[in-house]
């Protein structure tokens, strides 16, 4: 063969044209299916507020959709969904970015071998398991009997306390991907000026990490939210306003899961009812997405 | 090995003072996982002189640096043999306050390696982990005048060290190790990725620095360690055991015009590589 200059002559690549063309396939089965459930989400949401008006969905107090005399005030399923996700968050967030920091700097390399990988089996465990262990051992055994806390027996801050559990891993395991990607020369920088493990920790590592870390908080917040079985089996199902987190709440997603295998008929106010309140649920995260990410940006602007 | 005592040349007519050890070296090996990366060295690292430390790659150059501020203690299976005395007292005794002695015995490292903060944070650095009492300002502004910056960065404290150029990251990081008042500096490979004007801005800084501190370099570049250094050390890797070795320490001039070992003549002059 001879090549008809220094470079040979431009052969056709079809392998590369085939893999080309599947990855864009593959993104866009991703952005159309996407593109699906909005759109059906949209169209019954659509529908829902020619029947209910958009004024009694935000700003009514009670949530009765399936009674004789329906009300749709959505700020009780919000209000247990916030309560619920912020219980768990509380618990999460300081565990999970203190586990991290644990396995990343202070851990020996073997102990992070051996409980990484048990961190992340965790975050395996079906949420069904949790939702029982919740109902069936934490709210009675640790809540009523250890602690002697005085809870009902669906109640959110049981709910809250194993989604904590339950969302831990994940904020651990990214957020210690996180930390143990910012380069050793930084740590050694440090030690070098004489700062100790924890200065080195959380003034070195952790700032230099942030965005990850961020984005650890954020992946776990979205999981809290839409979790739903630890919340249907375990917070109860009335729609509340309060804050007692002793009480029983329902979740927006309990809701949609609970009415949603329920015997609605198709095309009844009750069946648009749900993907109304799913639609407010895919609002909330994304604003919250977008939040997050500004807040990112700004953070990488500062440290990058 | 030769080790003379004369004084290095540089310092000239006066009669030289007894000169005062800050580190001295006896027999250290220094192994990672039981295989021994630098053998048996004995060396003597004089105050206000820049001691350089120079040899082919894998001899063992930083190991032994690092082994004079505890850096290798970061890594989990380095262990380090033989006595390490500093000003006379053991570096490597239980109970030895490792806080302490990098505060002494600061460093700089091959690649800038400035903290993602603003210029003046990352100066700042070590005063606040250490609770160094003064005015933070005028310390930070002490160390970047020392390490010849202040006058480039004065109007930008505020921004971050990572919107600087390579040669004045690296300087940063010398005035960050200024910052805490150490007594020693150690420098591995410090403009390796410099140019040639950020080079000779950070060699004619070290010449000043002497003057305040001890330094010890690794250095790949011969001229360099020719013109700044008082002392030199060459290390070769031992064909038997793959370890290094030091096969002379000397004055600078000596090693570089009348070594007494022929494999550091052959290595200063480019013979061998
Ligand atoms: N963290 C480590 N773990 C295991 N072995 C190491 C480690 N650091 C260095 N070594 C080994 O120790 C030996 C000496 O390495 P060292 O980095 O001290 O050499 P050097 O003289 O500084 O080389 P260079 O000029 O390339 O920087 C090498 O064989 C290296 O592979
Ligand atoms: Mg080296």
């Amino acid at each position: 063969m001879e090549a008809a200059t220094v470079f040979g002559a431009a052969r056709p690549r079809y392998g590369e044209r085939l893999i080309r063309a599947l990855l864009f396939l593959a993104a866009l089965l991703s952005i159309l299916t996407t593109v699906g459930i909005v759109a059906s989400l949209l169209r019954e949401t659509v529908a829902f507020f020619g029947d209910v008006s958009l004024v009694d969905f935000l700003t009514g107090k009670e949530w009765a959709p399936l009674f004789a005399d329906p009300k749709f005030g959505v700020w009780p399923l919000v209000n247990g969904t916030l309560l619920v996700t912020g219980i768990a968050l509380a618990v999460a967030v300081p565990l999970g970015l203190g586990s991290a920091i644990f396995l990343s700097e202070y851990a020996r390399p073997r102990t992070r071998r051996v409980l990484k990988p048990i961190l992340e089996m965790l975050a395996g465990i079906p949420t069904v398991v949790f939702g029982y262990f919740a109902l069936t051992f934490f709210t009675p055994e640790i809540l009523r009997g250890a602690l002697g806390v005085d809870v009902q027996i669906f109640n959110a801050l049981s709910a809250g306390i194993v989604m904590g559990f339950m969302v831990l891993p994940t904020i651990a395991s990214v957020a210690e991907d996180a930390m143990s990607a910012v380069p050793q020369s930084l740590r050694e920088g440090a030690y070098g000026l004489g700062a100790n493990r924890m200065q080195v920790s959380t003034r070195v590592v952790f700032p230099a990490a942030l965005s990850g870390i961020v984005a650890a908080v954020i992946l776990g917040i979205s999981r809290a939210i839409g979790e739903t079985m630890i919340v249907l089996i375990a917070a109860g199902q009335i729609a509340n306003t309060g804050v007692n987190p002793a009480e029983a709440y329902e979740t927006m997603t309990a809701f949609i899961a609970a009415t949603g295998k329920g015997d609605v008929p198709t095309g009844s106010i009750g069946y648009k009812t749900i993907f109304a309140v799913g639609f407010a649920l895919f609002l909330m995260t994304l604003v919250m997405n977008a939040l997050s990410i500004r807040f990112v940006r700004r953070f990488r602007q500062v440290y990058e | 090995m030769v080790t003379t005592d004369r004084a290095p040349s540089e310092s000239g007519v006066a009669a030289p003072a007894p000169a005062e050890q800050i580190f001295e070296l006896r027999g250290v090996t220094v192994s990672y996982a039981g295989v021994p990366a630098v053998r048996d060295i004995s060396l003597d690292v004089r105050a206000r002189e820049i001691t350089a430390l120079i040899g082919p790659s894998g001899c063992g150059k930083s190991t032994l640096l690092r082994t004079l501020n505890r850096m290798n203690d970061l890594i989990p299976r380095a262990r380090v043999e033989g006595s390490v005395r500093y000003h006379g007292e053991d570096l490597y005794a239980p109970g030895v306050d490792l806080v302490q002695v990098r505060r002494r015995i600061g460093m700089v490292f091959q690649k800038p390696n400035p903290f993602p903060k603003s210029i003046h944070d990352n100066v700042a650095f070590g005063p606040r982990v250490l609770g160094m009492d003064g005015d933070l300002d005028e310390i930070v502004e002490r160390a970047l005048r020392r390490a010849a910056l202040w006058d480039e960065v004065k109007d930008r404290l505020k921004a971050n060290a990572f919107g600087i150029s390579g040669g004045q990251q690296q300087r940063l990081c010398i005035a960050r190790a200024l910052a805490v008042s150490p007594d020693v500096i150690l420098m591995d490979e410090p403009c390796s990725a410099l140019d040639p004007i950020s080079t000779s801005r950070i060699e004619d800084l070290m010449t000043e620095l002497k003057e305040d501190y001890s330094i010890v370099i690794v250095t790949h570049n011969m001229q360099q360690a020719a013109r700044v250094s008082d002392r030199t050390g060459f290390f070769t890797v031992d064909p038997d055991d793959r370890a290094g070795r030091m096969v002379e320490f000397d004055v600078t001039d000596r090693i570089f015009t009348n070594p007494a070992d022929p494999r550091t003549e052959a290595y200063v002059t480019g013979k061998v590589g």
